[in-house]
């Protein structure tokens, strides 16, 4: 199977005013060509880090970085900011959480959307004007003449986020970032927008990088998980294997702190105790281990490096759940 | 949803709070009012989470603050206690809400970020006058070590140093430092990780049982909802639709909303087949809201009956009311 994105040994270093802050150590990930790959952790995991430093976003004089990113043949990391931005629109998209802010305040939403359309396609002002009525339609907005014409201010969150999503798809991207893209929306519109990536990625023959916290996103919605914690891939396999089959107890513990449907109520919710290490001190062992309920001695001390099962699962710990100890 | 009536209130002294035909309008300009909440009764019994669920929209936040007199609504009535909230003097309405608290959705800014965190506890203590210094003191760190937090690390620092789920936990500190009977919930997880949700829902369930304390909950998530609450009401366009325990409300919703509701939850395993049939589209302007039942325009089992009639709250099964012409079989 191809890749269409390729990461390896990436590493992304801020320098801070506390000392320089490990936000990505060494992750190595593929995205095949056509998959969708969820990438799951808390706040401050580094999965945002990750997916714009995957495209080039991160060029700033204080971040250091090392490894490099193959995206369908080109090598962004040894690309000057101008040619990794002509692969922007055609060949990686992005989607952000919020959708509030994401959008320009002060220009119409016709505007902003046929804007791509005219620099990446070259189409002319009517064309791209025409392009994006379809676009917003293929998004389900109603009424897409009246939209055309309004305001971000004038549209709901969900509409916002569709209208994100027109303008992420609307020069036919190989790649669509989607980070944390339904975070700051009511649970029937999350549902909906949900809906409509998984429909738009059949159509488009579009691959998918979903960024998210919540594992009950994850599930229906990709093929492979990545399971971030502390900078690092913990837990990487297919969808259906890692929740069939966990192996890292951080997964199992990120899983059973969602409150779920069919929970008996009034029952307390388990949790991860604890928050995640300090960024600027990562210590010597398992970054998970001061909050593992199954942490050794070996865990304090040693660090972990990624494992592989015979059938590709990979993940970061000493005692796995399921092995004989 | 037009859900107006009165069948599920239990009318009994167990009763903190009751609300009765609570109405609150918003003008926005001459000729255009916001109908955020119409004619909603409900009650709320000592030691009872009642969990208040809708859309963004529907009006769950405005009915939070209407019991609060925040604005006060334009008609209705909230009875507190035994006392009518929105007949009360000001002062005397000042001094009511000391026993109900609020807990709002963004725990950072719903902070001071000027005041340190000794401040914000001592601030209420203050305002009321609760014992000497030291023993306003001894108060503050008694209720930092309830949430979880160390006194001496946090005291003299500010918001800004703490992260959403630690900012939670001052604020219910803050929300406790009175002794309230009542705190109401506006959200109070939607901001946080799934992982510090979880440790926010048990601080409140904990601090809920420890103190006797009566809940209000309100979430757009049936999942978080399930865990804390002993009684749900599904709002929609400032309507209930259905009122239920959880027990009854999550296994067999009455309500086409409800249970487009309980669809929309995503669920943690790839194995399991995915509702298709999702809720589509918005919620209808609350300025213009639909006739009859305010549902009706995006439910699959709408008639001419719903357009023409409200439908009134009735028990369909014991201690489940539903507001609907053709509820659920």
């Amino acid at each position: 199977m191809s890749s269409l994105l390729s990461v390896k040994d990436m590493s992304i270093n801020f320098d801070t005013p506390r000392g320089s802050l490990e936000a990505v150590r060494g992750v190595d990930i593929e995205i095949p060509a056509g998959m969708s790959v969820g990438i799951v952790g808390e706040s401050g995991s580094g999965k945002t880090v990750m997916c714009r430093a995957a495209m080039g976003l991160l060029q700033g004089s204080n971040v250091k970085r090392s490894g490099t990113v193959v995206f369908d043949g080109h090598e962004l990391t040894a690309m000057t900011k101008e040619q990794v931005r002509d692969l922007f629109g055609s060949g990686m998209a992005m989607i952000f959480q919020d959708p509030m802010t994401a959008l320009n305040p002060v220009r119409r939403i016709g505007s902003q959307l046929s804007e791509g359309l005219r620099l990446r396609l070259g189409m002319s002002k009517a064309d791209a004007l025409a392009r994006s009525k379809e676009l917003l339609e293929l998004v389900r907005i109603p009424n897409a003449a009246a939209v055309m014409k309004s305001f971000p201010y004038q549209l709901s969150g969900g509409m916002r986020q569709r209208v994100m999503i027109a303008i992420a798809i609307a020069c036919n991207p190989k790649l669509l970032f989607a980070d944390e893209p339904t975070t700051a929306l009511d649970v029937t519109v999350q549902a909906q927008i949900l809906q409509l990536l998984r429909e738009l990625r059949e159509d488009l023959k579009m691959s998918m990088v979903l960024v998210t916290h919540d594992l009950g996103v994850v599930a229906g919605n990709t093929d492979y998980v990545a399971v971030m914690y502390a900078g690092e891939i913990v837990e990487y396999a297919p969808t259906t294997k890692l929740f069939a089959d966990m192996r890292m107890p951080y997964t199992k513990a990120l899983l059973e702190s969602i409150p779920k449907i069919d929970h008996k109520s009034g029952t307390r919710l388990d949790v991860i105790e604890g928050r995640l290490p300090n960024p600027t001190d990562r210590g010597a062992g398992c970054s998970f281990a001061p909050r593992c309920k199954f942490a050794k001695e070996k865990c304090h001390e040693e660090h972990p490096e990624l494992k592989r099962d015979p059938d590709g699962h990979l993940y970061r710990c000493w005692f796995p759940i399921g092995e004989a100890l | 949803m037009a859900g107006s009536g009165t069948a599920h209130l239990r009318n009994t002294v167990d009763a903190v709070l009751t609300a009765r035909d609570l109405t609150v309008e918003f003008r926005i300009s001459k000729d255009k009012i916001v109908k955020a909440v119409s004619g909603l009764s409900f009650d709320v019994i000592k030691g009872e989470t009642l969990a208040i669920v809708g859309e963004s929209g529907c009006g769950k936040t405005t009915l939070a603050r209407a019991v609060l007199q925040l604005p006060p609504p334009n008609s209705g009535e909230v009875v507190f206690d035994g006392t009518d909230l929105t007949q009360l003097p000001k002062e005397n309405l000042r001094s009511a809400r000391t026993s109900m608290q609020m807990i709002f959705q963004d725990p950072i800014s719903s902070l001071d970020p000027r005041m340190t965190v000794h401040q914000l506890i001592d601030e209420p203590l203050e305002i009321w006058d609760r014992g000497t210094r030291a023993e306003r003191d001894e108060r503050i760190n008694t209720l930092l070590n309830n949430v979880g937090l160390e006194p001496e690390l946090v005291l003299n620092r500010r918001s800004y140093e703490f992260s959403g789920g630690q900012c939670q936990r001052i604020s219910i500190a803050r929300a406790l430092a009175l002794d309230p009977r009542m705190l109401i919930c506006d959200e109070p997880v939607s901001a946080l990780d799934v992982s510090i949700q979880a440790q926010i829902l048990n601080l409140l369930q904990d601090m809920k049982d420890r103190f006797g304390l009566t809940m209000i909950f309100i979430s757009h998530d049936l999942a978080v909802v399930k865990a804390v609450s002993n009684r749900v009401m599904v709002m929609y366009l400032g309507k209930i639709c259905e009122v239920a325990a959880p027990e009854v409300l999550y296994a067999k919703p009455a309500h086409h909303y409800t249970k487009a509701l309980l669809n929309s939850v995503p669920i943690a395993d790839p194995t399991r087949q995915r509702a298709t049939e999702l809720l589509q589209g918005e919620p209808p302007s609350p300025m213009n809201p639909p006739s009859g039942c305010r549902f009706r325009t995006r439910c699959a089992a709408a008639s001419a009956l719903c357009a023409d009639q409200e439908p009134q709250l009735r028990e369909v099964t014991p201690g489940q009311f539903v507001a609907c012409h053709h509820p659920v079989a």
